[in-house]
């Protein structure tokens, strides 16, 4: 009895952790579907969040709920800022100057947070507080649950958005066939930007969601995360929606199981593990499909 | 209606468009023939907008239209269906002829379009919540110049719209444009399949690496003795 409720316990907690790297697969995911980039700066987006949380909580004494939308907004501005001055210039440069550039932008941000706030962890107040919740005998993580719920609520809200309205049909396109997408009207560097945007807003929310489950944040808080949100997206399928949120939940669900039953040293390595096995299986990871062309 | 003015087109070092000029007018049909590489599809793609020429103007309804980047270009009224139809696979047939529609603010306007269209390709109407991929080419050619139409444009840029189909399709599709072209839309055809091009055609252009090397009336052409045995099989 003891063992099904530490299961049920750590899978919860996986749950949590992978909503956490669905979120920030979808920023990854999006932008590599319709920009055809890697944004690798993108974790450091989070960290950008997260202290954006912490000075506005701790600092300047606003309420949690105001440190959030201060995150949401910072963030967005950010991802946008970045592909307008980084990554627009290089539409048309090859993919390795733009990765490079994107590893450039990520060195950038750490730099300039570690001359902001120097290289000691900040605490980050807690944004979501909540004592833990009995069910059937069991102990559940409230933090693990509300954001179990919000990351859900964000992914019904971002499926609706895309499939069923005009812009987000747009995005389809833009992803599938720039050049056909401008042909019926479709402003297609707006487009882009408009998924930095998303991709930088959801990243926001991962990073006030991650700080609250861990409580402080340094220069370097966004890389592992980032390249886990990486590999999330690339195990789901990259370029599918759906494929980055199935990806981030079953890379959370690995790791904290991993931690619980095998080794926590090993952990990443048995995520990466299974990175490597899916794609030898299936290339193009779980959801991902092949190009099917028709002349 | 539309002017193109000693245009010319740069791919890196290859000068691909050699200052070519050319104009169609209200309610013609004019065919772009010539062989593989010869710069036709250039041609369009510089008109609608999807590459920048290197120098010359293009005027459509005497406004310059000479870089202007596509999707501001397909609001002014020139609709582009592109070689190899790239239709959006993934999406249905219903939502590509909505994107069709993407600049079109007005409701009902987009609904009658939508009937209209569905009206000239009664096999889109079956077929309209399959998703585009898994159309046959003809059906997919369909839904590409479906999708064009839906912005009622005033001028049709066609790019090989007969490439790798059936010849009973090909007159399908042909007929449709005739009748697009009764109904007033003004069309720019370009086409390696010169003997059909030039039957529904008022005039054409022949290209040759990147210079027009001949033009003329659509009939005029189809008996020139040169025209016959380089694009027409002797």
């Amino acid at each position: 009895m003891q063992g099904l409720v530490t299961f049920i316990q750590q899978f919860i907690n996986g749950l949590s952790l992978g909503s956490v790297y669905a979120l920030m697969a979808l920023g990854y995911t999006m932008v590599y579907g319709i920009a055809k980039m890697l944004n690798f700066a993108h974790g450091d987006i989070i960290m950008v969040g997260a202290y954006t949380v912490s000075v506005v909580c701790s600092i300047l004494g606003m309420s949690p709920i105001f440190a959030v939308l201060a995150s949401a907004v910072v963030c967005t501005t950010l991802g946008v800022t970045i592909e307008k001055i980084a990554y627009k210039p290089l539409r048309s440069a090859s993919p390795l100057a733009v990765l490079i550039t994107a590893i450039g932008v990520s060195y950038f941000l750490q730099s300039v947070a570690l001359l902001i706030f120097g290289s000691n962890a900040k605490k980050v107040p807690p944004v979501v507080s909540l004592n833990s919740i009995r069910v059937a005998n069991i102990d559940l993580s409230g933090v693990a649950l509300v954001i179990i719920g919000v990351t859900v609520l964000i992914m019904i809200c971002l499926s609706l958005f895309i499939n069923c309205t005009k812009v987000g049909k747009a995005m389809l396109a833009v992803s599938e066939d720039k050049g056909a997408a401008e042909l019926m009207g479709i402003n297609v560097n707006a487009t882009i930007s408009l998924t930095f945007a998303i991709g930088s807003a959801l990243a926001a929310v991962a990073g006030v969601l991650f700080v609250s489950s861990y409580g402080y944040v340094d220069p370097y808080t966004g890389a592992l995360p980032g390249i886990k949100a990486f590999v999330a997206a690339v195990l789901g399928g990259i370029g599918s929606i759906p494929g980055a949120m199935l990806g981030g939940i079953i890379l959370g669900v690995i790791e904290s199981l991993s931690k619980a039953y095998i080794s926590t040293n090993l952990a990443d390595a048995i995520v990466f593990g299974v990175l490597i096995v899916v794609l030898l299986v299936k290339p193009t990871g779980i959801l991902g499909k092949k190009k099917i062309t028709k002349v | 209606m539309l002017k193109v003015n000693d245009l010319n087109v740069h791919y890196g070092a290859i000068h691909a468009i050699k200052g070519i000029s050319f104009e169609v007018n209200e309610g013609e049909i004019v065919s772009l023939i010539g062989a593989n590489g010869a710069g036709k599809t250039t041609t369009l793609h510089s008109v609608s907008g999807l590459l920048k020429s290197s120098g010359g103007s293009v005027e459509f309804m005497n406004k310059n239209i000479t870089g202007l980047t596509a999707d501001k270009i397909v609001r002014l009224g020139i609709g582009h269906v592109p070689e190899g139809r790239r239709v959006f696979q993934e999406l249905t047939v219903h939502e590509n002829l909505e994107l069709g529609a993407f600049a079109v603010k007005d409701k009902n306007f987009i609904k009658k379009e939508y009937e209209r269209v569905m009206e000239l390709f009664p096999r889109l109407k079956e077929r309209r919540k399959q998703l585009a991929g898994t159309l046959s080419g003809g059906e997919q050619q369909m839904l590409a110049m479906g999708r064009a139409l839906m912005s009622n444009p005033k001028m049709l840029l066609l790019d090989e719209p007969s490439m790798g189909l059936a010849p009973i399709i090909v007159k399908d599709i042909f007929e449709i444009i005739k009748s697009c072209n009764d109904e007033g839309m003004t069309v720019l055809l370009v086409e390696q399949n010169a003997k059909m091009a030039l039957s529904i055609s008022s005039r054409a252009y022949v290209l040759e690496t990147g210079k027009i090397v001949m033009s003329g009336e659509a009939d005029k052409l189809l008996n020139d003795d040169n025209v016959k045995k380089a694009y027409l099989g002797g």
